[in-house]
């Protein structure tokens, strides 16, 4: 509550993502569709998301295999071109800036982390290569014992040596490698860091030393993250707001202290009683039913509704929208209408 | 008696820089109906261990000591005929990615009643409506319909399920599941593992659950062994291992998970990484990352021994052999 009353002092957030949509063609090839008559046929991977972040803090995406967390990702970075929406940057069109002939300007402040650091680093380039890369390619430095040096500060930096710098990918762990990553992101000192799933591909006591240096790091330099994963426990660890995504839609984005200790939308009450609890052992959950339907064929009105306890006529029929509620922000007509 | 003991196992891979000893020496049983959790990072040997009971080890990996009893018969020196027998028929397998667990060309029907002809005496007719039966017990709805679908048909949580139905096709005494939710979301792991519980119980059938997720061994299994370079580093039942590990490495893997109840500035992490197979190092493999170490421990090497505290937790640690040695 204390943030809206500075509100006007404030300065406006780092990054603000307005109305953005992606919507892929997943049609068969024309041909086709000319001799077996298909209609064209469109996914919408995101459709209308909207939030902000302000500087130095972090935002994570949640939300179950398919629900566009990861082609927010993208369109944050500038992977994707939006279909429909913006996304502004410290007061900046980003999507305009990305395609100016300053471009680099931008991509220098906007870096992200991959999930699989099998996959993002190329076998075959010693570690100097790997984090010296960005550093050549955007000209920032040209003298190769500086270049050094640089390396070594960035690899010091997220608890690696200098000695391995001429290292080569192979002869390090998933923790290591998902360090050199870092590194590598943090290259160009970015101001913005895009982090999709950067531990789920690690091992818990391993995930804990990746978790510890990207706070650590945050603290130091003021980063601001966008943390997407599925596991609810690392958000609450690492986030200061959480969004809960279903279907392309975000349905609930609140603080979080607020949406762990008071859910209200009955999708991010689902997910949190699915996570299994350490402490009672042997105590079943209640598993919910059903699955997450087919984007292709998005089931009418509230896309969650035929999963959801709540769901009545209306529900079915009207696409709840993201409302302002007791200070968090909420699509959820039951909710609304306060009968949960 | 146990339903299956295994006995001073041990795997080895020979490679050209001389031979690696991936599991060194464990014993476990499981008794008839039990749930054992096996837990551990990534290269610890867990899904090494359940490739040997289930006799599918991939060469060069071979058993190079110990043995193996499945109901007092001795499974791991059998050929490969013999093996076929027992496997699905007494020891049913479910792996973690049901996609690759299930012919793409086949219909789901034709996979199952091919799994319980080979096991069964029973008629194609027969056989197909124990099929139906199978699929509507792991919850799926039209059976009758959805038999014969092909696997792409199914959706990730589905095609688990089909892959459960297929493990218990011929009423096997144990069932071995190496991670079978790593590859699904939270909600649909939750109707999996709940499945996989009410089923097991109801066909009295063993589980030995191969996972890396404390959360879902926590809930799930009657017994849990924590494993770390190959070796069985404590081992009893699920609370007390879980609320009282008595091994270090127990007691910082419990500290790493974040916990979604609590807030944490920081959370508890084990320096370093599990060593490789080529440099496990002497004396308890844990001793270069573990914040109690001893003189001991860099020289020789803890057995599992049973705990003070609690009687039926065994663990391998110095600091709990102290009194008995």
């Amino acid at each position: 509550m204390s943030e809206q009353i500075k509100a006007p002092q404030a300065s406006p957030p780092l990054v603000v993502a307005h109305d953005l949509a992606k919507t892929f063609d997943v049609s068969a090839p024309w041909l086709n569709r000319v001799m077996e008559g298909k209609p064209r046929q469109l996914l919408k991977a995101v459709d209308g998301v909207s939030f902000e972040i302000e500087k130095g803090k972090t935002l994570a995406l949640v939300g179950e295999s398919g629900c566009g967390k990861s082609t927010v990702a993208r369109l944050l970075v500038g992977l994707y071109e939006p279909t429909r929406g913006g996304l502004r940057f410290d007061g900046q069109d980003a999507h305009a800036a990305f395609k100016s002939k300053d471009a680099r300007q931008i991509r220098q402040r906007i870096q992200m982390i991959f999930q699989d650091p099998y996959a993002s680093l190329n076998p075959r380039w010693t570690v100097q290569a790997i984090v010296g890369e960005p550093l050549h390619e955007h000209g920032l430095i040209h003298d190769a014992d500086e270049l050094e040096a640089r390396v070594v500060e960035l690899l010091q930096s997220v608890g690696l040596s200098a000695l391995d710098m001429v290292k080569y990918p192979h002869q390090f762990s998933g923790g290591q490698r998902q360090r050199i990553s870092i590194a590598r992101a943090l290259a160009t000192a970015p101001e913005f860091l895009v982090c999709d799933e950067p531990t789920s591909a690690l091992d818990v006591s391993v995930q804990a030393q990746v978790l510890n240096i990207m706070k650590d790091l945050q603290r130091e330099r003021g980063l601001t993250y966008l943390f997407i994963s599925h596991n609810l426990a690392v958000v609450r660890h690492v986030s200061d707001k959480v969004g809960v995504m279903y279907l392309g839609q975000l349905v609930e984005l609140a603080d979080k202290q607020s949406l762990f200790s008071n859910p209200q939308h009955p999708y991010t009450r689902m997910l949190l009683d699915a996570i299994p609890k350490m402490k009672d052992t042997g105590r079943a959950r209640t598993p919910v039913q059903g699955e997450v339907p087919n984007p292709l064929n998005p089931p009418s009105g509230c896309s969650f509704h035929p999963r959801c306890p709540l769901a009545n006529s209306r529900c079915k029929a009207e696409r709840p929208v993201l409302q302002n509620l007791n200070g968090i922000q909420i699509a959820c007509h039951a909710v609304q209408e306060g009968r949960h | 008696m146990s339903l299956l003991q295994v006995k001073n196992l041990v795997v080895e891979f020979p490679s050209r820089h001389g031979t690696l000893r991936a599991i060194d020496g464990i014993s476990f049983e499981i008794a008839p109906g039990e749930i054992l959790g096996v837990v551990g990072e990534s290269g610890a040997g867990k899904s090494l261990t359940g490739a040997s009971i289930i006799g599918l080890l991939e060469p060069p990996g071979r058993i190079a000591g110990g043995e193996i009893f499945l109901q007092g018969q001795r499974i791991d020196n059998l050929n490969n005929d013999q093996m076929r027998s027992i496997r699905g028929r007494k020891i049913g397998a479910i792996f973690q990615d049901p996609l690759t667990s299930l012919n793409p060309l086949y219909s789901v029907g034709k996979q199952l009643i091919e799994t319980i002809q080979a096991h069964l005496p029973l008629s194609h007719e027969q056989a197909r409506q124990r099929a139906i039966e199978l699929l509507q017990d792991t919850g799926i709805s039209a059976a009758t319909e959805r038999i014969d679908h092909f696997p792409h048909q199914f959706s990730g949580g589905m095609r688990q399920r089909v892959v459960i139905a297929l493990a218990l096709a011929a009423e096997p005494q144990l069932i071995v599941a190496d991670e079978p939710t790593t590859a699904l979301d939270v909600s649909i792991q939750a109707q999996i593992i709940s499945l996989l519980k009410s089923i097991c119980k109801k066909h009295g059938a063993a589980v030995m659950l191969i996972t890396h997720d404390m959360g879902v061994i926590a809930e799930t299994c009657d017994r849990v062994a924590v494993m770390y370079a190959g070796r069985i580093v404590e081992i009893g039942p699920v609370h007390q291992v879980i609320n009282h590990p008595e091994h270090p490495y127990t007691a910082g893997l419990m500290a790493s998970i974040p916990d979604i109840e609590v807030d944490r500035e920081r959370l508890n992490q084990i320096d370093g990484a599990m060593p490789r197979l080529n440099a496990i190092p002497p004396g308890c493999a844990f001793n270069p990352r573990c914040p109690q170490v001893q003189a001991r421990c860099r020289q020789e090497r803890p057995e599992l021994v049973l705990t003070e505290r609690f009687e039926q937790t065994q663990v391998a640690c110095w600091l709990h052999a102290g009194a008995t040695a």
